[in-house]
């Protein structure tokens, strides 16, 4: 079965193979990679609304975030967490081709939100909202530059797939890149309300 | 499930002859990871000690040139001591009791050829090594090493006019983020690895202690780091972007960097604590010939203390100004996570009861540590009651405290399972007389550092001053300067006595004698294969039929009982 | 590999169906603020927000499907947030406290207009 197919196919260790929790290693290991992500945005959010809660006044600053840019974003997010699972579902049935297509799709929600994020924070400096105008500003840069940073390396982690997926190659990886890809989202819709909704 | 025996795996891809570079410095065996981590970790630890060795002297007699270094000034010492501490606990204690026994030990002893993804466990010894470069690099740069405390407390460590070294106060800080990131890797990779990948048979509650105590470090680890990396990148801004996470003049708050810090801080001393532990329980289950007592209970009280871990860290900040209805909670957690600690040493003690104990040097060192660390965690009751701690914070008290519970992690650890596991990493023995030597001149000396420190601690001495003779109420107490040259000579002693372990290893690898697959006559699946276990650990994988602390067992005629034959 | 076998279970999602009713969710967040009452706000953003990160955890992560020690280890990952919350908050909310005082904050908080009712935009 996979074992053959894993050893023309790799240098996999006889390790990788094995599943005594019932579950592929590979899923387990995105699970613990979202974990450690969740106490790492964790800590940086806890930390900027502990200082929110104390300081009414960063509402006069947090008023100059773009409602509608962040709305859009979230809703270019949300898309392509939908096309991401639905490259999963391809994935599943085989389809390595349909799979890829979807990912690709995915990739490109992405850069558009990159690109909607580069114009915005262009748009917010040149009006001299930089990161050291006021504290928040610096929580507001920090916290959507360190998600930016995880859409980007998902973006890539998912081109890798997205290749391989192509030529029917790993599609067990389309539903990993996709379960990494929905925890980036899910930061999203929480730092969209904070930095934007509940100014 | 798909776990199997297959040879003809290994034929597929059959490694023909490797150069040395691929062999060696490109390797994804995890044998050769890890003793890249082990090896790493030790020359830091060298590293380390001569910086110790340093500032010890500087303290006992100051203002005099120090052979081998020099003058130290204020300067000099501040980043001495900082880079000392950092060094020990970032690149001595994980690297080599995590990421080195981890790796070695975690596939052979769950019967498997390899950790589950080689490539990213390659990876992260590559990050390792390249964050353990650039904290090196950071002692040569224009205001040398950073000198902010390894806690780093901003705004010292986020002004460079406070710290006046603004390039290695950065690049301090960009080694220990790198070594997060490589150490998150390797967790996802041990983690992984022992829930899946154990051998057929063997059930959770046949895996040896040692593997448990990594795997819950390495879970320890991944979710206590979070807050401190986020904290990392901020005072990285604020040192570098002029922002003001932490600068209170502008809207931040330095304390929220301390409870960033101590959040990861506390459950990161359980995450070197918890491999120790457990290869002291391999040690002392084999050499007193008996089952572990109350396998269950300690796995259990285990994950309790790690639970524990995450509610006890603001008694790092007892005077720092935190609320006092805090502190009142703290000291409760930290009183009560005491418990624990000192119930597994107490079934360490029981394991002993009625054992037939030998004393090969690796039980000399697993014995030393349930005593020392005793001590250690005794005196760490003071510390955590807050109105104790009110006197003792910031004293020597606590300097002691934790090099009484370190020490006996990182050093003595280390060479319990050193010692231990040196057969089988390298085929040959170690030398007894060489190595009970070597014991005795450190156990013994390292009293003699710390129990002066109590002392001195109890006396009023401040941590990180460079020169006590600014202390009339220290300076002008003959038995201040008496107890603190009793620590720096009792310092140099006990490095001195290092060189006997170098010398053994040097002549036990050249001309060691032999090791058989199983010299120690133990349990576990590793001494089952070849020493050093070749490349993919076993021809056929082994099968498991019972758990590993099956010595002594009543009617059997051997008094060990392998886990991998059949019943 | 064992992982088909795990999905074969669940009964066909229809993922379009959930995109809409999410987006439709962020549509409502969007408007909340509009109404100008504080209190809906922060519902319609932060309750909104975690009904939206429930809905794709569970139909596009399929964490109801995982080992049941996943959807634990989740969950203890987000306690430990709010562990941490509860903890640093007593000291990181405050201007002035046992034997400290932020002046800077204190200033600030003293020359902040009103900023009760609703956030503005």
């Amino acid at each position: 079965m996979s074992s053959v197919a894993h050893a023309a196919h790799s240098t996999r260790p006889i390790a990788n193979t094995r599943s005594a929790t019932g579950m592929a290693t590979g899923k387990l290991a995105v699970w613990w990679v979202v974990a450690s992500e969740v106490v790492i945005f964790g800590g940086l959010l806890a930390s900027y609304v502990m200082h929110r809660l104390a300081h009414d006044a960063w509402s006069v600053q947090a008023a100059h975030t773009n409602t509608w840019i962040g709305a859009f974003n979230t809703m270019v997010l949300l898309t392509s967490s939908l096309s991401a699972v639905l490259a999963h579902q391809a994935a599943e049935h085989g389809d390595g081709r349909k799979a890829s297509n979807l990912l690709w799709a995915t990739i490109a929600g992405a850069a558009t939100f990159l690109v909607v994020k580069a114009f915005e924070w262009t748009e917010e400096i040149t009006h001299g909202f930089t990161i050291t105008s006021s504290t928040f500003w610096s929580f507001y840069y920090t916290a959507a530059g360190l998600h930016a940073t995880h859409v980007f390396a998902g973006a890539i982690l998912m081109a890798f797939v997205a290749v391989s997926a192509r030529k029917n190659l790993e599609l067990h990886r389309v539903e990993l890149i996709g379960i990494y890809w929905h925890f980036v989202d899910i930061v999203w819709i929480f730092l969209f309300p904070l930095l934007y909704i509940a100014k | 499930m798909a776990e199997h025996v297959a040879p003809a795996h290994h034929e597929a891809h059959a490694h023909h002859e490797e150069s040395w570079v691929r062999k060696y410095l490109f390797s994804t065996d995890h044998k050769i990871i890890a003793m890249q981590y082990m090896f790493t970790g030790m020359a830091m630890g060298l590293i380390g000690a001569y910086f110790a060795y340093v500032f010890r002297m500087q303290l006992a007699f100051p203002g005099i040139s120090v052979p081998g270094f020099g003058l130290v000034s204020p300067a000099k010492y501040n980043a001495l001591v900082t880079n000392h501490g950092s060094i020990m606990i970032f690149w001595v204690a994980m690297p080599v009791l995590l990421a080195a026994f981890g790796n070695y030990l975690i596939p052979l002893m769950i019967g498997c050829d390899d950790m589950v993804f080689p490539k990213i466990n390659r990876l992260s010894y590559q990050i390792f090594l390249i964050s353990a470069l650039v904290l090196v690099a950071s002692f040569f740069v224009p205001g040398g090493g950073f000198g902010g405390a390894w806690t780093s407390y901003p705004p010292l460590s986020a002004k460079g006019q406070y710290n006046l070294t603004p390039l290695g106060s950065t690049m301090w800080l960009v080694a220990v983020g790198l070594e997060f990131v490589a150490f998150l890797l390797g967790g996802i990779n041990f983690i992984t690895t022992a829930m899946n990948s154990r051998a057929p048979g063997m059930k959770l509650y046949d895996v040896p202690m040692v593997v448990w105590m990594i795997v819950v470090a390495s879970i320890l680890f991944m979710c206590s780091v979070g807050p401190l990396l986020a904290g990392a990148i901020m005072l990285f801004m604020d040192q570098n972007l002029g922002t003001a996470f932490f600068d209170p003049d502008r809207g931040g708050d330095p304390v929220l960097w301390q409870h960033l810090f101590w959040f990861f801080g506390h459950p990161e001393v359980y995450v070197v604590l918890l491999p120790t532990v457990g290869i002291v329980a391999e040690i002392i289950t084999v050499f007193a010939r008996k089952k572990l007592f109350a396998y269950r209970t300690v796995l259990y009280t285990v994950f309790g203390t790690g639970v524990l871990s995450f509610t006890v860290w603001a008694h790092h900040q007892f005077i720092a100004g935190v609320d006092p209805r805090m502190a009142h909670i703290f000291t409760v957690t930290t009183l009560l996570i005491s418990i624990p600690i000192a119930e597994m040493m107490f079934i360490y003690i029981a394991t002993l009861y009625g054992g037939s104990i030998s004393f090969p040097t690796p039980m000399l060192w697993a014995l030393s540590f349930i005593a020392t660390f005793l001590i250690g965690g005794v005196t760490g009751i003071f510390l955590g009651a807050s109105g104790a701690d009110i006197y003792f914070h910031d004293s020597y008290f606590v300097l002691a405290h934790f090099h009484y519970t370190f020490f006996p992690i990182t050093i003595i650890g280390f060479y319990a399972g050193f010692t231990y596991w040196f057969p089988k990493m390298f085929g040959k023995m170690m030398n007894e007389t060489l190595g009970k030597i070597h014991f005795w001149g450190t156990a013994i000396p390292v009293n003699f550092i710390f129990i002066p420190l109590f002392i001195t601690g109890a006396m009023g001495q401040h941590r990180r001053i460079y020169n006590y003779e600014n202390f009339p109420d220290l300076a002008n107490n003959p038995l201040f300067w008496q107890l603190s040259h009793i620590a720096t000579i009792a310092t140099v002693v006990m490095l001195a006595f290092q060189v006997v372990f170098f010398i053994n290893l040097f002549v036990s690898l050249r001309s060691g004698k032999k090791a058989p697959k199983n010299p120690w006559l133990a349990n576990t699946l590793e001494w089952t294969t070849e020493s050093p276990p070749p490349h993919g650990n076993w021809a056929e994988l082994p099968r498991v039929y019972r758990g590993p602390y099956e010595y002594s067992v009543p009617g059997r005629k051997q008094d060990y009982w392998p886990q991998n034959e059949p019943a | 590999m064992s992982e088909h076998a795990e999905h074969a279970q669940h009964a066909p999602i229809n993922y379009v169906r959930i995109w809409g009713i999410l987006v439709a969710l962020l549509v409502v967040s969007v408007a909340g603020p509009m109404l100008g009452i504080k209190t809906v706000t922060l519902i319609t953003a932060f309750g909104i927000a975690c009904v939206k990160a429930y809905l794709v955890a569970k139909n596009f992560m399929h964490i109801n499907l995982e080992q049941r020690f996943v959807t634990y280890v989740i969950v203890t990952v987000v306690v430990f947030m709010f562990l941490f919350f509860a903890g640093v908050a007593p000291d990181v909310m405050k201007d002035e406290g046992s034997g400290w005082v932020k002046p800077a904050w204190k200033a600030a908080a003293a020359a902040a207009p009103s900023v009760h009712g609703g956030p503005s935009h």
